[in-house]
């Protein structure tokens, strides 16, 4: 396998995980920027809890689930793809 | 009497517990003997069971007892914890845990010496280990020590810790608890189970999780309760700790000028009012002065007591127009120091009329009737205080070791890809509960929060359930019991867990490898019960020091320095061809032992504040050696560094990057020792398992052995 397969694999399996974790990342860190700019509106009634703590102590654990879910259904097939295509074409020197 | 007043449920379901845990990790340790290891972790467990485990060693006394204490004296703050815990896992996931298990190294130090061929930093990592492994044992000494004074009314903390301590101690060096899946499968579904069902029961009577919120406390809120704007407030009793001790100082927004601006850069006698301050003026005998002159009089004496400045330190001085022509009467007498000196002359403006506020070498004299009372703003503070403890919470999932070793408990990658699934599901799911703990809490036993340690919040899981006595009797005692049996399962599982991956390391890594290459199994075998003899015994005398720490707390510290070391270590070793032995090492370092240091500055603060505060609510006078320790507590400086403050308690926020930029710039110095194979090994941590790439490594590096 030489190094631009590599590197090819490496960036593709990177840019998975990096933008999974933006994902979650982007709304766990606008939380508290909510929580700051928007008092009012994070602390309205949803079913008697305030929003935001519906969002941060129930909401957020299944908004994680579904992130890990897909993460695990795309790596998987990622790696699929990597080993068929490397079965396919072996690159020289192999 | 003391034994009259236990509680038999309660003392019975725990006592069960105790027995089924140590009895079960004895009994599957004789049965792995065999060739069946269904019960050890092996290649061939289940997803489902082994999900369990993982989530069973995951749930600590933190997660059990540690998070709803929280929530009732914190609020909205706690919720950063569980959630963050749980997200944790995900980082985990999403960046370490498969090329960790394709790489094949079960524990941080293994992975140390396979990615850099370094036996040294092996041992750098072994040692680390150690000291983050400590820092975990100490909340769970607290939940040990805490739930026995539950059980048993009148026994003290530190007894509760010993007791634990030593069972557990005994048990690891006895060879039993050696992280079996069956037992800590066990242990997650006896958590569940006792998190959630009482919880259950109390929703049924009082009301769900949202009608908590519409309900008011049952009682009158202790003084010491905060009130309720505080507590539902995203920016809280926690966050706004720092920002809050600040006093509310009277501020002069009026038209200033400029009285005295000077460079120091001399050493100063301390004890008097030496010739060799610049600019003294000393206003000797009695007359009337200036007030101008005696406010810049008072700002030297200031000066003066501080004796050695660094260079080019400047003071100034600004005062309000008028205070040029107001004068004073004043009488100077031999003072016997600068100090003494100041006193005086900042009582006598006081008399007068005229307030010097200070900041730092910054001073402002104004007439009292003119300053504004102006508290800071705690909700930048606060905000930078939140985000610095989700990154600690998030990447410092990283440094459990008795976690990562799990991921390769399964057959293939496959099964461990559905496995971490099922326990971030199995966590989440669990997690949702000790926040409606804490919040129940607040409504139905508001009287929590005048007490301290067990009678105070950190009691709430274990006491909540007998709130139910009235109505439905013994009922209350048994759910009581349940969670008491919960907590044992928490703070047993981990603390043996974390015992059993130090004792390992300091056994086998320590004195094995660096000691004693020469030893044999039985030797080694010796040492290991030594070795957890030891350990245990320095988490026990650690772990009777933090009764006034919150659970949850001292976990996210660990958790700090764990972020600041183990997350950029693995992070940047996984993903960066470029970095050195030397650059990892460095980053490691320097970013897990600053984290400690801060860390530590103000936590010490905080055991010294609790403790007077605890000498003065027994009544007892305080012992000398205390008193004089006082002095050095640190709390003044805070009050008036909050941002510091922030900074030191929880450093990941500077930490982190820190430990990442000194890796990438150690290592591009030291590039020429990029490991010679590295091309494999990256082809190891990231081609798919399939390939067989590793099999071929490990035949490559068994070669070169």
């Amino acid at each position: 396998m030489n190094d631009a397969v590599l590197a090819r694999l490496k960036h593709q399996q990177l840019r998975l995980s990096v933008c999974c974790a933006a994902t979650f990342l982007v709304a766990l860190l606008a939380l508290p920027l909510f929580n700051y700019f928007l008092p009012e509106l994070m602390a309205s009634r949803v079913g008697g809890f305030p929003l935001t703590w519906l969002i941060l102590g129930v909401l957020f654990f299944p908004f994680v689930w579904v992130i890990a879910w897909v993460f695990i259904r795309q790596s998987m097939a990622l790696e699929a793809a990597e080993v068929l295509e490397l079965k396919r074409n072996p690159p020289p020197g192999n | 009497m003391m034994i009259a007043a236990v509680d038999p449920y309660i003392l019975t379901l725990s006592a069960v517990t105790v027995v089924v845990t140590v009895f079960m990790g004895f009994w599957a340790a004789r049965k792995s003997k065999s060739a069946a290891d269904f019960f050890v972790a092996g290649r061939g467990v289940s997803v489902g069971w082994n999900a369990s485990a993982i989530s069973g060693e995951y749930l600590s006394a933190a997660s059990f007892m540690g998070v709803a204490a929280m929530v009732m004296s914190s609020g909205y703050d706690a919720l950063w914890y569980p959630v963050c815990y749980a997200c944790g896992y995900l980082f985990l996931l999403l960046f370490i845990a498969g090329p960790l298990r394709r790489f094949g190294a079960y524990t941080i130090p293994d992975f140390a010496e396979g990615r850099y061929d370094s036996p040294l930093f092996r041992k750098i990592a072994v040692v680390f280990v150690l000291f983050i492994g400590c820092f975990y044992t100490m909340p769970q000494m607290k939940g040990a020590g805490t739930t026995l004074a539950y059980i048993f009314p009148g026994l003290p903390y530190w007894a509760g810790v010993v007791l634990i301590g030593s069972v557990i101690t005994l048990n690891v060096a006895l060879g039993g608890m050696k992280g079996i899946t069956l037992v800590q499968a066990f242990q997650y579904w006896a958590k569940m189970f006792a998190i959630s069902i009482p919880v259950f029961v109390l929703m049924s009577v009082y009301g769900g999780y949202g009608h908590q919120f519409e309900t008011k406390p049952s009682g009158p809120l202790p003084e010491k309760a905060p009130a309720e704007a505080a507590w539902m407030n995203p920016f809280g009793p926690l966050t706004t700790k720092a920002a809050k001790a600040v006093k509310p100082g009277l501020v002069y927004e009026g038209p200033r000028v400029t009285a005295l601006s000077e460079e120091y850069g001399l050493r100063l006698n301390q004890q008097g009012l030496s010739g060799s301050l610049p600019g003294l003026v000393l206003a000797v005998g009695e007359g009337d002065y200036p007030a101008v002159d005696l406010a810049m009089e008072y700002v030297h004496a200031q000066m003066a007591q501080k004796g050695v400045f660094t260079p080019r330190q400047t003071v100034s001085l600004e005062t309000s127009l008028d205070l040029a022509t107001r004068r004073m009467h004043w009488r100077s007498v031999e003072f016997k120091s600068a100090k003494l000196h100041g006193e005086a002359l900042l009582s006598t403006l006081a008399t007068n009329g005229i307030t010097l506020s200070q900041e730092g070498n910054r001073f402002v004299a104004f007439p009292t009737s003119e300053g504004v009372l102006r508290s800071m703003d705690a909700r930048p503070y606060a905000l930078l205080y939140t985000y610095s403890l989700i990154i600690a919470l998030v990447c410092g999932t990283a440094g459990l070791p008795h976690i990562l070793v799990r991921f390769y408990t399964n057959p293939d990658g496959v099964a461990a890809k559905r496995t971490t699934m099922w326990v971030m599901i199995l966590i989440g799911v669990f997690y949702v509960f000790p926040p409606v703990i804490g919040v129940m809490g607040r409504n139905l036993m508001p009287g929590l929060y005048s007490g301290a340690g067990v009678s105070g919040t950190d009691g709430l899981v274990l006491k909540l359930p007998t709130i139910l006595q009235e109505r439905f009797g013994i009922l209350g005692s048994i759910l009581s019991g349940v969670t008491c049996a919960g907590a044992f399962a928490a703070f047993m599982s981990t603390f043996s867990g974390l015992l059993v991956s130090m004792t390992g390391a300091l056994a086998h890594d320590v004195y094995g490898r660096i000691l004693r290459p020469q030893s044999t199994a039985g030797e080694r075998m010796r040492m290991f019960k030594w070795c957890a003899v030891l350990i245990g015994g320095i988490s026990i005398v650690l772990g009777t020091m933090v009764e006034n720490f919150e659970i949850n707390f001292m976990v996210g510290q660990a958790f700090a320095i764990a972020a600041a070391s183990y997350f950029p270590l693995l992070f940047m070793s996984v993903w960066w061809r470029g970095m050195t032995m030397k650059g990892a090492a460095t980053g490691m370092l320097s970013g897990g032992l600053l984290a400690m240091v801060a860390i530590s500055l103000t936590s010490w603060t905080t055991f010294i504040t609790a403790q007077a505060a605890k000498f003065k609510s027994l009544g007892r006078p305080e012992p000398e050696w205390f008193h004089s320790l006082k002095p050095y507590s640190l709390a003044e400086y805070w009050a008036m560094h909050p941002l510091l403050r922030i900074l030191c308690e929880q450093p990941a926020i500077w930490a982190v990057p820190l430990a990442i930029l000194l890796m990438i710039v150690v290592s591009k110095q030291t590039s020429r020792d990029i490991p010679k194979d590295i091309r494999m090994k990256m082809l190891v941590l990231h081609a798919p398992e399939e390939l067989g790439l590793k099999q071929e490594y490990i035949r490559d590096h068994e070669g070169a052995h």
